[in-house]
């Protein structure tokens, strides 16, 4: 064991060089031929299958599992990347337990759905390690879309525009393209710097290109773009993070979860990242688990997710909340904070208040709990980055309609930025997707 | 505990699961293990005539043909008969059948179509004390080409004529082994019978061609760029195989010939149907080489569990047992009416049934019920096919239940009278006779 496990306060390099690389690995390593010929035999070939009506985009499964137990994985990955351009970052990254394989038969015959999942990331791969190309573009258009944000849902937005012909623009604040892929997405889920191989292969197609460092709001306004092109897609995301509200918050070691998150992405060497002893996450979703489980990888002795709700309330999948469990995280429903503890402006614990249900709405019950802390991430949610430029919200988000239309013409938007849908990567592709179809039908007619 | 003993034309082994002659039962070391495991009797490797053995091929022999999960459901094979010298053989037989004179020791033999040849080797094989011999005129690959195995079995003529000649020059049971290489099996088994057999056993493997290889474009197994059709065997072959033995069974002219039954016999369940259509013991091949000689431990009890289940003391108590039951389609009831149900709480909602009636079939298979996905069998379409009942993943799930006599059939609208009634006086057959033929 390395020493720095025990090592008080926020430090570096808490475990053995090999102990990073075994801690990061694939969270579900990859099917071997074998194993993916196996599971593809236990799918039935359902008829209107459940799976395939659970899946936000509507993947043909069982025709793509039929294509790999016959031998055919590339005719599996085209049946794929027909309906989702990004069927390898979420054959990693859907919470499969909630979507297809909650639907699938086999989970009602007995309890043990068809791993899909593993299957598509099975196709997928071999067709991007083939680097095969199954779209080409139509003839060029003439028409000029500018997609702001280089996340699920713009990439999705922007192949299928430049694949009926239109000339593509991707706009992305950030230093790399990919989004939360890239800056989110729990390492163990993605793993090999997948989502950069992914970018390069959806932009393959051709006609897209993708600007970085480029910010809606700073460098440009939607006005810009709506006034040099002839339609605009908006896949902002959400990057703004809610404020704690709990008094101190502004103390050394109180930090957002996903900004932790992002750091920990583009960290070249694990060792560097410094993490507390003593951690505490407040939320209760998918970022609060992320960011827990990540930390207690990283070498922290004991992390605490703090979550005012339930275990049933909780936005993490169960998967995802027996996978922290697993891992050593000790979750504590019903806890809300109240105050940060600091010592010379460094945070050294967390004050929480018990919950409870008061007639259907949250209140403290006046119990309280000290606990220790040399780090504070907060979880509790995202918000949308801009002031909105001129858009009509609706529940912070950009108020679109089943297409994708926002208020304003020649704009569009989708992904998490948008109102509808879950805040799920694959959600973001089939809303991008979707909305470049209306896009396409609009620039058509 | 049911009593497995076995009486087979006079030889006796403590149950009725022998290896058929094939690689299981080639040699000593092979024999001795199988006995060891429990296996009550063997047919020998086939033995050819005295002299330079034979040669197999250097490359692949065997090609399969897979279910889910490479679960071996049809084996293909291109090997010939032993290509030992026959005295080791021999001076093998004999001494394995002194180490176990409880097992039956049946030596399968296949010399050319003359009688110098049979006169020769018969009394060398009695020699060995062995309990009775097999005729091997099945072999339709390679053998054949030379005259000798299936090329003999399809002409009934010649299994007459040697069949005559194996009952002449040996006082030893002769089992007659068929081949299914044929349009109509009752004809090579007439003719075993009008020569004098004891029994005959079948089948042997069924002419195939089991893959191609779509690189060199060469039938598999190849050898260097070409293949050679071969013998088709395991579970997959058994529906044959029962139609074949049942066929025999049945015939008026062969009627009572003890049979011993062989294709596809995998599991204690596949060996009472065999005794069930009529054959007096089983022979296993492609099961042991597929998972080893303990699977006849899986056979044994499975086999007395469900005689002890079903009362029945000796296998004479239920051999047969379904020969009567095999009827011409002409004499089956037209009246028997059934339709699919579908246990509700057993669905997991596949679909399955559904799509294939509604694509293939009769479309009597709702998929929606108040707007809700749901599997329900539609009365007044379905013909009671089964279909449905064969695709579905879940056992027991559809049942094909008969409608009682008195209720109406809502597909045709008749009153189900519950009465006999078959093709022979149905007012749609051209031929129909004013009485209904019985089926005997
Ligand atoms: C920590 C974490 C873990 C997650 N884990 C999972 C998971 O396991 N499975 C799952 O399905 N989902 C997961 N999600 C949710 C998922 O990542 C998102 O739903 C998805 O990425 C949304 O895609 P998007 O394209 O709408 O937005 P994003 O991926 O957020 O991409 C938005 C892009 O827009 C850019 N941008 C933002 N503002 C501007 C601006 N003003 N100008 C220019 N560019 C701008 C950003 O730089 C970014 O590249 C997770 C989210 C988080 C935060
Ligand atoms: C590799 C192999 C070799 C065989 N060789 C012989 C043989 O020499 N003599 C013979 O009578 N039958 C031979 N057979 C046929 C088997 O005895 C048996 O009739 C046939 O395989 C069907 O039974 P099964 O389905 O249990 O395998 C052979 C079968 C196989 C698979
Ligand atoms: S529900 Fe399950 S078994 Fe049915 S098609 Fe989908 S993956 Fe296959
Ligand atoms: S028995 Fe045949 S006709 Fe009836 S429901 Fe089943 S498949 Fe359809
Ligand atoms: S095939 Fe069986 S399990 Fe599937 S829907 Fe039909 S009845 Fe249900």
């Amino acid at each position: 064991m390395a020493e720095g496990l025990f090592k008080e306060g926020v430090a570096a390099g808490r475990l053995a060089p090999s102990q990073y690389a075994d801690n990061f690995s694939d969270l579900h390593p990859p099917l071997i031929r074998h194993e993916a010929l196996v599971e593809a035999d236990r799918c039935y070939f359902c008829y209107d299958a459940p799976c395939l009506n659970a899946c936000p985009t509507s993947i043909d499964i069982p025709l793509f599992i039929r294509e790999i137990s016959t031998g055919n994985p590339l005719g599996a990955a085209e049946t794929i990347f027909e309906q989702n351009i990004l069927g390898g970052m979420c054959a990693r990254v859907c919470p499969t337990e909630q979507l297809c394989e909650e639907a699938c038969v086999r989970m009602e015959a007995e309890g043990k759905p068809v791993k899909i999942g593993l299957l598509q990331r099975y196709a997928t791969d071999i067709a991007m390690e083939e680097e095969k190309q199954f779209f080409t573009r139509a003839p060029e258009t003439g028409k000029q879309v500018a997609v702001v944000g280089a996340g699920p849902a713009g990439l999705a937005a922007a192949h299928r525009l430049a694949m009926h012909g239109h000339t593509v623009t991707i706009l992305d604040a950030r230093e790399k393209a990919g989004g939360l892929n890239e800056y989110g997405i729990a390492s163990y889920k993605s793993t090999n710097d997948f989502a950069q191989a992914e970018v390069d292969y959806v932009t393959a197609i051709g006609g897209i290109t993708i600007r970085t460092g480029q910010i809606l709001g700073e460098h440009f306004s939607l006005a810009d773009l709506t006034r040099d092109h002839d339609a605009v897609f908006l896949g902002l995301g959400l990057g703004g993070v809610n404020a704690l509200r709990a008094e101190g918050e502004a103390a050394e070691g109180v930090e957002n979860a996903v900004d932790f998150i992002a750091e920990l992405r583009q960290a070249t060497d694990l060792a560097s990242l410094p993490i507390g002893r003593r951690v505490v996450v407040i939320g209760g979703g998918m970022t609060a688990i992320d960011a827990a489980v990540q930390a207690k990888l990283l070498g922290a002795d004991e992390v605490t997710i703090a979550y005012r709700r339930g275990k049933e309330n909780m936005n993490a999948s169960e998967f995802e909340q027996d996978l922290a469990a697993s891992k050593g995280v000790n979750i504590r429903h019903w806890m809300a904070p109240v105050r940060v503890i600091s010592e010379n402006g460094k945070v050294i614990g967390i004050e929480l208040e018990h919950t409870t249900l008061v007639d259907g709405s949250l209140k403290g019950t006046g119990d309280r709990a000290l606990v220790a802390a040399d780090q504070v991430f907060k979880a509790i949610g995202q918000t949308l980055a801009t002031d909105g430029e001129g858009l009509i919200l609706a529940g912070g988000k950009i108020e679109v309609d089943a297409e994708g239309k926002t208020s304003m013409a020649k704009v569009w938007a989708g992904g998490d930025c948008a109102t509808g849908g879950d805040d799920l990567t694959v959600t973001a592709v089939a809303e991008g997707r979707d909305a470049a179809e209306s896009i396409h039908r609009m620039l058509m007619s | 505990m049911a009593d497995l003993r076995n009486n087979f034309v006079g030889i006796k082994s403590p149950n009725p699961f022998w290896l058929a002659s094939a690689p299981p039962t080639d040699k000593a070391y092979n024999v001795e293990r199988a006995f060891k495991a429990g296996w009550g009797g063997v047919v020998w490797k086939t033995l050819g005539e005295a002299g330079p053995p034979i040669v197999n091929v250097n490359g692949p022999r065997y090609g399969a043909l897979y279910g889910a999960d490479r679960r071996l459901l049809g084996f293909n094979n291109i090997e010939l008969i032993t290509d030992r010298d026959l005295q080791t053989n021999l001076r093998e037989i004999k001494q394995v059948k002194m180490n176990w004179p409880d097992r039956a020791m049946i030596v399968s033999i296949m010399v050319p179509c003359d009688e110098e040849s049979w006169k020769a080797i018969l009394p060398v094989v009695e020699e060995t004390g062995a309990d009775g011999i097999e005729l091997n005129f099945g072999c339709p690959h390679g053998m054949s080409e030379r005259g000798m195995g299936a090329a003999v079995g399809q002409v009934p003529e010649y299994i007459e004529m040697v069949v005559r000649w194996c009952k002449q020059y040996s006082r030893m049971p002769v089992i007659t082994k068929l081949t299914p290489n044929v349009t109509d099996i009752r004809k090579p088994a007439r003719a075993a019978k009008a020569g004098g057999t004891d029994a005959v056993s079948l089948i042997n493997t069924i002419n195939s061609i089991i893959s191609v290889d779509l690189d060199n474009f060469s039938p598999q197994p190849s050898i260097d760029g070409r293949g050679s059709h071969g013998g088709y065997c395991g579970p997959a072959a058994k529906p044959i195989a029962l139609h074949m033995v049942a066929e025999i069974a049945r015939d008026a002219e062969t009627y009572g010939m003890p049979i011993s039954g062989i294709g596809g016999v995998t599991t204690w369940r596949d060996a009472a149907e065999f005794m069930a259509l009529g054959a007096g013991n089983v022979q296993v091949c492609t099961a042991a080489m597929t998972y080893g000689f303990k699977i006849v431990e899986e056979m044994i009890s499975g086999l007395s569990n469900w005689m002890d289940e079903k009362g029945h003391a000796t296998l004479d108590d239920f051999a047969g047992r379904a020969v009567r039951n095999v009827s011409d389609w002409q004499y089956l009831n037209l009246n028997y009416i059934a339709k699919a149900r579908i246990d509700q709480d057993l669905c997991i909602s596949c679909g399955r049934c559904h799509i294939v009636c509604e694509d293939t079939s009769h479309q009597a298979i709702m998929k929606e019920k108040d707007g809700k996905r749901h599997f329900e069998v539609l009365d007044n379409e379905c013909v009671g096919c089964n279909l449905c009942v064969s695709v579905c993943p879940v056992e027991d799930c559809i049942t094909m239940e008969q409608l009682a006599p008195g209720s109406i059939d809502e597909r045709t609208g008749r009153i189900v009278t519950g009465d006999y009634a078959n093709w022979t006086t149905h007012p749609n057959n051209p031929m129909a006779k004013p009485v209904a033929e019985p089926a005997e």
